[in-house]
């Protein structure tokens, strides 16, 4: 069952955008779609430890922006090379206009 | 005194090792501060750009050969031969690198295309490089990590000369193609290079061989060398300017650093060698936030200039410190140029940076 952690207001995330989460001493990264749905992968890429929140969204893609790895952040699959491990994905909700985490 | 260390090049030697104990390999490098918004606005893709100039690229290689061709046999071929030589052995150097960024194109399928055509113009392994380019964007020119050091100390001068024909690149290209092509990979490709990946850059090592054995084979059945004019030997007599441009990026800066700042180059340079080159003129730039295409890293660069060691105003003045410095890392191999940040750059992690100055130029 999920812990309910708040990340922010919905609209703190720009669409087709990514932000960093760091909570518990872990760091997330919170996306918004162009269909203005929100999810959450780990926050750092699997191929080089680099933050996925400094990286560029488009469409349904986050890429790394350190070596242009990309992930699908809905499912967290790597899309080929230099990424070749998949990113771990967490449920995320928005109630009342905040978004949350579910850890 | 000093204490001369010997650099171990090799990436499964001592160097490389000191460098994962100590920090230095894989760490966090210096960015200068840009906001989210504007980062988001420089590493927009588009197509429009990049197609323009592939047209031009491959168009004009079109033309300067089919001109080669037709005056093949007379003087007059020459000058079609070089400047389609430069179009194939120097301008697919840049164009394997954008491509391999991802960030050439905006639609994926275009930057794959180019990449693969780029590559084997330039006689990189699709595979190879794209891993051992992530690798030198990871560490760039820490000594036993990064496999894309150009020069390294003491310079090996006659090295430098040769490849400005691509001999020694083309060479070395080519035995591993054939090594590849056979199946074997080496101890230092494996290093950098996971094993899920590697039976794909054994199957385009194989493809590459079957093409130059094609090649060579029309060469024969013609009576001519004309298909390798085409084909392959422009890596050699059309490398010149990739290898003119590409040596300013770190040559002679420092080594071991965690801040592009200190070893990397920026120079300006015309439009034409801009367009040949994709503006990796800006080469600070690029290496610091290499998810910014080609065609916005000017308007990064003005951005950004403030934060930057003043860049090289021409090829000239690159060249005009870089010489002698390689020419005095032959007799004292830590020396390098120290790169001085403007009055209001903070400076970042002086401890990987602090044991140089003593062999630094001023």
């Amino acid at each position: 069952m999920s812990n309910w952690i708040e990340v922010c207001a919905a609209d703190a995330i720009d669409e087709e955008d990514v932000i960093r989460f760091d909570h518990g001493g872990r760091t997330f990264a919170v996306y918004r779609s162009p269909e203005d749905d929100y999810f959450a992968t780990d926050g750092l890429c699997t191929h080089e430890k680099i933050h996925l929140a400094d990286g560029l969204v488009m469409d349904n893609i986050i890429e790394c922006p350190k070596h242009n790895g990309r992930f699908d952040y809905r499912t967290g699959e790597a899309k080929g090379a230099p990424v070749c491990v998949n990113l771990q994905t967490y449920p995320v909700k928005v109630e009342n206009g905040t978004v949350f985490i579910g850890l | 005194m000093t204490t001369t260390i010997k650099r171990d090049y090799d990436l499964l030697g001592a160097s490389g090792r000191l460098a994962v104990e100590t920090g230095l390999a894989a760490a966090e490098w210096y960015h200068t501060d840009i906001t989210r918004k504007d980062m988001k606005a420089l590493m927009q893709r588009s197509d429009a750009p990049a197609i323009r100039d592939t047209i031009i690229w491959l168009g004009s290689m079109v033309v300067f050969a089919a001109l080669g061709i037709y005056f093949w046999g007379s003087w007059i071929c020459i000058p079609f031969f070089l400047v389609y030589g430069v179009l194939y052995g120097s301008a697919s150097d840049s164009r394997w690198h954008e491509c391999g960024h991802g960030t050439a194109f905006k639609t994926r399928w275009m930057n794959d295309a180019v990449y693969q055509i780029a590559c084997f113009m330039i006689m990189r392994n699709p595979v190879t490089w794209r891993w051992s380019h992530a690798r030198h964007h990871t560490d760039t020119i820490i000594v036993g990590r990064d496999p894309e050091i150009a020069v390294m100390r003491p310079p090996d001068l006659a090295r430098v000369v040769l490849n400005f024909f691509g001999i020694l690149d083309s060479w070395f290209a080519m035995s591993d193609m054939v090594r590849n092509a056979f199946g074997h990979i080496s101890a230092a490709e494996k290093s950098f290079i996971p094993e899920m990946e590697q039976p794909k850059m054994v199957r385009i090592a194989r493809i590459w061989l079957a093409i130059y054995v094609a090649t060579v084979a029309a060469c024969l059945w013609m009576g001519s060398i004309l298909p390798l004019m085409l084909v392959g030997l422009p890596r050699l007599y059309g490398a010149w300017h990739h290898v003119m441009v590409g040596l300013l990026q770190h040559g002679g800066l420092a080594e071991d650093v965690v801040d592009h700042r200190l070893n990397t180059r920026t120079v300006y340079m015309n439009p034409v060698f801009r367009f040949l080159y994709l503006n990796m003129n800006y080469h600070v730039e690029h290496h610091m936030f290499p998810m910014v295409p080609y065609h916005a890293l000017p308007k990064l660069h003005a951005m950004i200039k403030h934060d930057l060691p003043a860049p090289n105003p021409s090829m000239w003045s690159g060249y005009r410190e870089m010489i002698p410095a390689f020419l005095r890392q032959l007799r004292n191999e830590d020396y390098f140029l120290k790169r001085e940040l403007p009055p209001t750059a903070r400076p970042y992690r002086e401890e990987f940076h602090g044991e140089l100055p003593a062999a630094a130029a001023q």
